[in-house]
């Protein structure tokens, strides 16, 4: 078992034939991943990577039965396929695009809302379930099947949490990258939940950082949800209080964004908060000893 | 509580653009959303001619002088140089190009500029909104702005105009009130009305209001706004609704649909060694300690800073060279970093994905050599692809550079460093 992608899922790519887009579906195909096609509109019929091009992701679908599909199309085209995804039956979308606009994000986020499938992302490294499927951009060699699910809001900082985590001698269940963006269609608090329901997973790291309130959410959730033991880390503790861009950003949100009142909560909610980033592969070693 | 949080710190995602007052006003004007009206001058020879052509167009006899600066809290910041406000009313036209030259070209002090200050390049000369009349004039609050928990913006009103929304937020809570947006049928009539019941306004200046809210937010979709902060918001005394004061924040990766609107940044406001960084590809965000650091990634360059604080030094800046490190990124990133005299020690790290670290060990190898002598310790820590190649290449270069795989030997050779 595993959370969002398996051996079993027929992957599609949007932007397949793309400089991005083909050197990561290179790289997915490489891995192992069942990827089954892509999407470039008006190079339907072609072939790419050995595998079909389609004009449109119901065409797509409809020939290969893919259920996950991965989004490399540039950020003023994105939300457009994020919603010809969601249209088309993909249950799970993962975005990888950086830079969309905000404006194009809420009407996309509004968009998926009761059509039965999960966004990751945008701009995020993808999700990856070791030894199965790699829909993502992030080195699949450093991964190594097993049983601790992460997930991150960064995505070197998630690679360097898999590296201590394999060196720790245990492996990975399904690591989420949620992506950094202000807005995104999996939470910190829905991933930590599907990796909670998952037989396959005993520990959980999550790595937040500074600005906004999904931590703190996921944190109070686990609080009274909780079943397997959680090890958290915020990024961006020296992180200057001064540097924040709008005023009336911080009007409403009050403190709860700065990592240490993160890291409170956290803490406060049964979660083994880690200070240094260096610590989290032997804090979660040392956690599941028991 | 719902909390609702927008955008904070400079997490590399989270992009905005700052625009002077009067140009926000002008982009205001164009939906027509009713502004103070006024004239930004560069020189205080134009002080007196545009007062005067000021006057015969609005009829105004008092003058409001205003610094144009990124920062806010003008009003009651000093210039260094004169001990003038940021804000200030001049009562007659003799009176205007005195104050201009108190505060043109003088160095602005605020709340949120610092120390340092910012000069002051440009001034609003602006038409007294003021005047007596009918009904005593009242300012209001109305902000726009995104709601990232709920994925939809959220329009924000107050009574307590002028004041700092902060401390109102924090006082009395009560007197913010909010209205979601729904993206799929935009803000309704019903909305705008509430927001100006709710304001306590009644007749002419309710249906004024009515007009300000639905244009402002026009103008915000329109623009692709991340931020609208008016305040104060004006009632005047015969009833107009006006913005005296805009902020607005545009949103950075919506620019290319508006090439009008990238043309009004203004470089000057900016850090130069920002500004030199993003022209090679790099976020930079100067700090005040003594450990520099250069690494790939937002996430992990703020976690690369936070180590640095924990083996006993303070970081120097936010440095994420992006998917990219090459010897060009890391030549530049190296240059910026040691302009700053303050830094100590440097690290260097990389995790590589598909960035190859033997690649970024040659880059900062022939770096190091084309700069000539780097008199401080500079740690490289490389991890993911061919690390180890990447970390002998390192220490075969005779180059005083120590080289790390793991975070924490990083962690242990900056804490020598310092030593």
């Amino acid at each position: 078992m595993s959370v969002l992608v398996n051996k079993n899922s027929k992957i599609l790519v949007q932007g397949f034939t793309g400089s991005e887009g083909s050197f990561h579906a290179s790289q997915m195909i490489e891995y192992g991943t069942q990827v089954v096609g892509g999407v470039t509109p008006g190079k339907g019929g072609t072939t790419h990577l050995d595998r079909p091009v389609f004009n449109t992701v119901q065409e797509a679908v409809e020939k290969t039965n893919a259920d996950v599909s991965i989004i490399f199309v540039p950020p003023a085209f994105a939300a457009d396929a994020i919603m010809e995804a969601a249209d088309a039956g993909i249950k799970v979308i993962v975005c990888i695009t950086e830079g969309i606009p905000v404006k194009d994000m809420i009407i996309a986020k509004d968009y998926i809302v009761n059509r039965n499938c999960t966004l990751i992302g945008p701009n995020c490294p993808g999700v990856i379930t070791p030894g199965e499927a790699k829909v993502g951009i992030m080195p699949g060699f450093i991964h190594k099947k097993g049983t601790i699910g992460i997930v991150s809001r960064s995505g070197t900082l998630t690679y360097e949490a898999v590296d201590q985590i394999t060196k720790a001698g245990l492996g990975q269940s399904t690591c989420i990258g949620i992506g950094g963006d202000p807005i995104i269609g999996t939470t910190t608090k829905d991933a930590v939940k599907l990796l909670m329901e998952d037989p396959a997973t005993e520990g959980i790291i999550m790595i937040g950082e500074i600005g906004g309130s999904m931590e703190s959410e996921a944190a109070e959730w686990i609080k009274e949800n909780g079943t397997k033991p959680v090890v958290g880390f915020i990024a961006g503790q020296t992180a200057p209080p001064g540097r924040r861009m709008g005023h009336a950003g911080a009007i409403i949100g009050g403190a709860d964004d700065t990592a240490a009142a993160k890291m409170a909560i956290m803490e406060k909610c049964g979660i083994h908060v880690v200070d240094s980033p260096a610590n989290i592969g032997e804090t979660m070693a040392r956690v599941l000893k028991g | 509580m719902n909390t609702l949080i927008i955008y904070c710190t400079f997490a590399q995602n989270e992009s905005l653009m700052n625009i002077h007052e009067y140009q926000a006003k002008e982009l205001l004007k164009k939906y027509g959303v009713r502004i103070q009206r006024g004239i930004v001058i560069d020189n205080p020879e134009k002080a007196l001619p545009i007062a005067k052509q000021l006057h015969n167009e609005t009829g105004t006899g008092w003058f409001v002088v205003k610094a144009q600066i990124h920062a806010g809290g003008r009003g009651k910041g000093k210039v260094k140089e004169t001990g003038s406000n940021g804000v200030v009313l001049a009562k007659s036209l003799d009176e205007v190009t005195e104050k201009v030259k108190n505060i043109l070209g003088g160095t602005l002090v605020t709340k949120q500029t610092g120390e340092a200050g910012k000069v002051v390049n440009k001034v609003l000369l602006a038409e007294d909104v003021y005047y007596p009349g009918e009904s005593e004039p009242k300012e209001f609050y109305v902000g726009i702005l995104l709601d990232r928990a709920k994925g939809q913006n959220v329009i924000m009103v107050s009574t307590e105009g002028g004041m700092d929304i902060e401390e109102v937020a924090e006082n009395s809570p009560e007197k913010i009130i909010k209205e979601w947006i729904d993206p799929k049928v935009g803000l309704q009539g019903f909305q705008a009305r509430k927001l100006a019941f709710a304001l306590g306004l009644s007749g002419n200046a309710f249906k004024e209001m009515v007009k300000f809210i639905a244009s402002l937010y026009a103008a915000y979709i329109g623009s692709d706004s991340s931020m609208f902060e008016i305040n104060p918001v004006l009632k005047t005394s015969d009833d107009k609704i006006m913005a005296v004061d805009a902020k607005v924040n545009l949103d950075d990766n919506a620019l290319f649909r508006h090439p009008e609107l990238a043309e009004l940044r203004d470089i000057a406001e900016e850090d130069p060694a920002e500004v030199e960084a993003g022209k090679a590809g790099l976020n930079y965000v100067k700090l005040d300690g003594n450990v520099g650091c250069m690494v790939n990634g937002a996430g992990l360059a703020m976690a690369t800073m936070d180590i640095i604080k924990l083996s006993g030094g303070d970081p120097a800046n936010f440095l994420d060279v992006g998917g990219g490190a090459n010897a060009e990124t890391v030549e530049a990133g190296f240059r910026i970093i040691m302009k700053d005299p303050n830094v100590k020690a440097i690290l260097i790290n990389i995790f590589g994905g598909i960035v190859r670290c033997d690649r970024v060990a040659n880059g900062v190898v022939e770096a190091y050599k084309k700069i000539g002598t780097i008199d401080i310790p500079i740690i490289v820590r490389l991890q993911g692809t061919n690390a180890e190649e990447g970390a002998k290449i390192i220490e075969e270069s005779g180059l005083k550079v120590s080289s790390a795989i793991l975070l924490k030997d990083a962690a242990t050779q900056v804490k020598n460093a310092l030593s």
